[in-house]
């Protein structure tokens, strides 16, 4: 099985994978969305592409109106989106006068309109940790529970503690790419970003699983066969049994997500992006990380006893 | 034979499903960011209210609320009150409303009514608040907005009573039958509760001769001249509306002023063009999807690929069903979770499926194989989904309600795909007539 075979050279791809991962994530940080910092997001659609002002036309008329920093971006073909700080009612109904939305017209259309205040952004941070920290919790007792029994040659825990690490990479990268993505082209993280990390991670962790169920089962029948099998042979083998089927899982739902990716424009597109991304991460890793990671910690394991 | 007739009752539920999925006389439920409309959250300042009111409160001002919205003539307004915390929320979704700042105007504004009468002031004070107070009535009528100055200035010439709108126990809309022209004046009559009209009876028959005025949100906007004193509880303001404005006040004054003051903590309001393209989106997405996924079981496993591509059939009516049935909310988040649960469904017939031919390939009989397959995988079908559903769980708990949709939609479609994937196709492939020959094992990919 190559993955065992080239163990090292993989894991260290990963491990350098990985801690790029976090400096990248450092040093670009996370651009947030109004979810999360609170703000006002408006979208205005115009008639046609010709009649749309420029972002710096359109940012020239909204500069009297003392609504601290406004960012214009033009959306589409015929549409702009406009970020300012969270604005009260009087002062959205002064923004859409200054954009000749109000009174309403049939050339200019407000589209989308929300704001959020820095309370209620504060509140989804808060409720975004504490719901990746009890799918994390529920990861932990899950495995422990499906991998309380180990065997002598690995302990229950070793099996927890990789499955845990590989589900930190697949959330990993696609925080990553987020961190990238925000610094170059301004896609900001919001509250569809945490769930598709929480429903990646709920995913993911399946196809290790399957492998390491595999896993188990082989050491199993070797120790009663008494087998002089290789501790790494087993574990080839049993990776090289699961592989299809932990490619194909994932592949059908790639599909699907290719589909979304295709089709879908706006929030669902980079909602379908850090899914994909995250589900492709899930996918190797389960078979670049888990099971190479297993041989070399139950190598070190044994040496240690 | 048994299995085999289970297999076409399952096909015709399924079809039967499907159809209703179809029947447009059961609507989707569309969420907000779908259908359009606007979705405001304000946060109640509860604290000027007993820790024992809190509730009652909350529910006097959700109810008053809820009779604002309705003036809309929205189709399914929904006001919801919730904590989040320590804090008293409520949360009012207007489908179709797009216009912010009317349904926020209409919803927070709290009329207040007041009687007045006149204040003993010497002449000259008196000449100067009477032209502040006689300019405002005639800016009100022009449709304008008198200044604060002008206001305080006119505002000594009356002095207050203990008399205000929440002595009043309906009013309504009149149109003036004495009057000779075409065109007939609409009034206000307010009718007082017994206390209001006790009150209202002493005030009359006190001020005989002199003016009283009704002040609505602190400006007045009719000052009558006490004829004779008024005992019966009726009180009618003339003169200043328009029938529109005149039915606008009355809906207002029956709406009450709110028990509980509010401030809006975010808006968010999504136009229908937008929603409908996200819904034509998500139902092509959802149907390529579905068709790529069909093509790959179908290529890759034969047989059995076509087998759960009936049965991915059949867990599509019966989501679709479910979100009619429920309801659950279609919201843009809810779609995509959907789409994602369709690619998940068949994980669980792939995991069979290769444990199928596993067996196969040890020489196991068509028949063995196929029940051994559904057997062995059981465990890893299970224990994958079961993060999944966990997953969904605390999503739900721990999100707002855009997110909530997605949750739902996954957390359910999990939950169904799993059991459509091992019961329908495990009927489905038993039902079938598992001869062991060549042609049988090429239909199985093996």
């Amino acid at each position: 099985m190559f993955a065992i075979r080239h163990k090292n050279l993989i894991l260290s791809i990963i491990v350098i994978l990985m801690v790029a991962s976090v400096f990248v994530i450092g040093y670009f940080g996370l651009k947030q969305g109004i979810d999360f910092t609170g703000g006002a997001y408006l979208e205005i659609s115009y008639r046609s592409e010709e009649v749309r002002p420029s972002a710096i036309e359109a940012e020239k008329s909204l500069s009297s109106l003392n609504l601290g920093s406004i960012i214009v971006q033009p959306v589409g073909d015929s549409s702009l989106a406009i970020r300012t700080r969270p604005l009260t009612e009087v002062e959205h109904s002064e923004l859409l006068i200054a954009l000749n939305i109000l009174p309403l017209n049939e050339d200019i259309k407000e589209e989308q309109y929300s704001s959020i205040g820095p309370s209620i952004g504060a509140e989804l941070k808060q409720k975004a940790g504490l719901g990746i920290l009890l799918v994390i919790l529920a990861v932990i007792i899950y495995v422990a529970i499906v991998f309380r029994k180990g065997s002598k040659v690995v302990p229950g825990w070793l099996y927890g503690v990789i499955t845990i690490i590989t589900l930190l990479h697949d959330i990993l990268i696609p925080t990553a790419v987020f961190a990238v993505l925000g610094y170059y082209m301004n896609v900001e993280i919001d509250a569809l970003f945490v769930t598709a990390l929480l429903a990646i991670m709920g995913y993911s962790i399946n196809d290790t699983i399957i492998v390491f169920d595999r896993t188990r089962e082989n050491l199993q029948k070797a120790s009663e066969k008494e087998q002089k099998e290789n501790f790494a042979e087993i574990v080839g083998k049993s990776l090289n049994e699961t592989i299809g089927r932990s490619i194909f899982t994932s592949l059908t739902t790639l599909i699907v997500l290719a589909s979304l990716l295709i089709i879908g424009s706006g929030s669902t597109f980079w909602f379908a992006l850090t899914l994909t991304i995250g589900i492709v991460a899930g996918a190797y890793s389960s078979i670049l990380v888990a099971s190479p990671l297993l041989v070399v910690l139950q190598s070190s394991y044994k040496g240690s006893k | 034979m048994k299995i085999r007739i289970i297999a076409l009752l399952i096909l015709l539920v399924g079809a039967g499903l499907a159809y209703f999925a179809y029947l447009p006389t059961f609507p989707f439920h569309l969420g907000l960011d779908l259908s359009g409309g606007t979705h405001l959250v304000y946060k109640a300042d509860i604290s000027g209210i007993q820790s024992g009111e809190v509730k009652n409160s909350i529910e006097a001002l959700r109810d008053i609320i809820e009779r604002r919205v309705n003036l809309f003539g929205v189709s399914e307004p929904r006001v919801q009150s919730i904590s989040a915390g320590d804090e008293e929320r409520l949360i009012v979704d207007l489908p179709g409303v797009t216009d912010v700042s009317q349904a926020v105007a209409l919803i927070g504004q709290t009329p207040v009514l007041e009687f007045k009468t006149e204040a003993p002031l010497d002449s000259e004070e008196r000449a100067s608040a009477m032209t502040a107070e006689e300019e405002i009535l005639r800016l009100i009528q022009e449709g304008g907005e008198p200044s604060a100055e002008l206001l305080k200035e006119a505002d000594g010439f009356y002095q207050n009573t203990s008399l205000t709108g929440r002595f009043l126990q309906r009013a309504s809309v009149q149109f003036d039958q004495s009057g000779v022209g075409l065109v007939q004046e609409p009034q206000v009559l307010l009718a007082f509760d017994k206390e209001g009209a006790e009150m209202f009876a002493q005030i009359t028959s006190e001020n005989v001769g002199k003016t009283v005025a009704i002040y609505l949100d602190g400006a007045p906007i009719s000052t009558p001249v006490v004829i004779q004193p008024i005992t019966d509880g009726n009180a009618v303001i003339s003169g200043t509306f328009t029938p529109q404005g005149a039915r606008e006040l009355v809906g207002r004054l029956n709406a009450g002023a709110l028990p509980v003051p509010i401030e809006l903590l975010s808006t968010q309001s999504i136009g229908a063009t937008l929603g409908h393209t996200a819904v034509e989106e998500g139902l092509r997405a959802g149907l390529i999807g579905l068709a790529l996924v069909a093509i790959f079981m179908l290529v890759w496993y034969r047989l059995p690929g076509l087998v759960s591509v009936l049965a991915l059939a059949v867990y599509v009516s019966i989501m679709l069903t479910l979100f009619k049935l429920l309801p659950v909310t279609l919201t843009a988040s809810g779609i995509a979770g959907f789409i994602l649960t369709i690619g998940m469904a068949v994980d669980a017939n792939v995991l069979i499926f290769e444990r199928m031919k596993e067996e196969l390939r040890k020489g196991k009989r068509l028949e063995d194989s196929v029940r051994e397959g559904f057997k062995r995988a059981w465990p890893s079908i299970r224990d994958g989904n079961f993060t999944s559903i966990m997953t969904a769980i605390i999503l739900f708990y721990t999100s707002t309600s855009l997110i909530q949709g997605f949750a739902l939609t996954f957390g359910i479609g999990v939950l169904v795909s799993m059991l459509s994937a091992i019961l329908v196709t495990r009927v489905f492939l038993l039902a079938l007539p598992l001869v062991e020959n060549r042609g049988w094992r090429y239909l199985f990919n093996s």
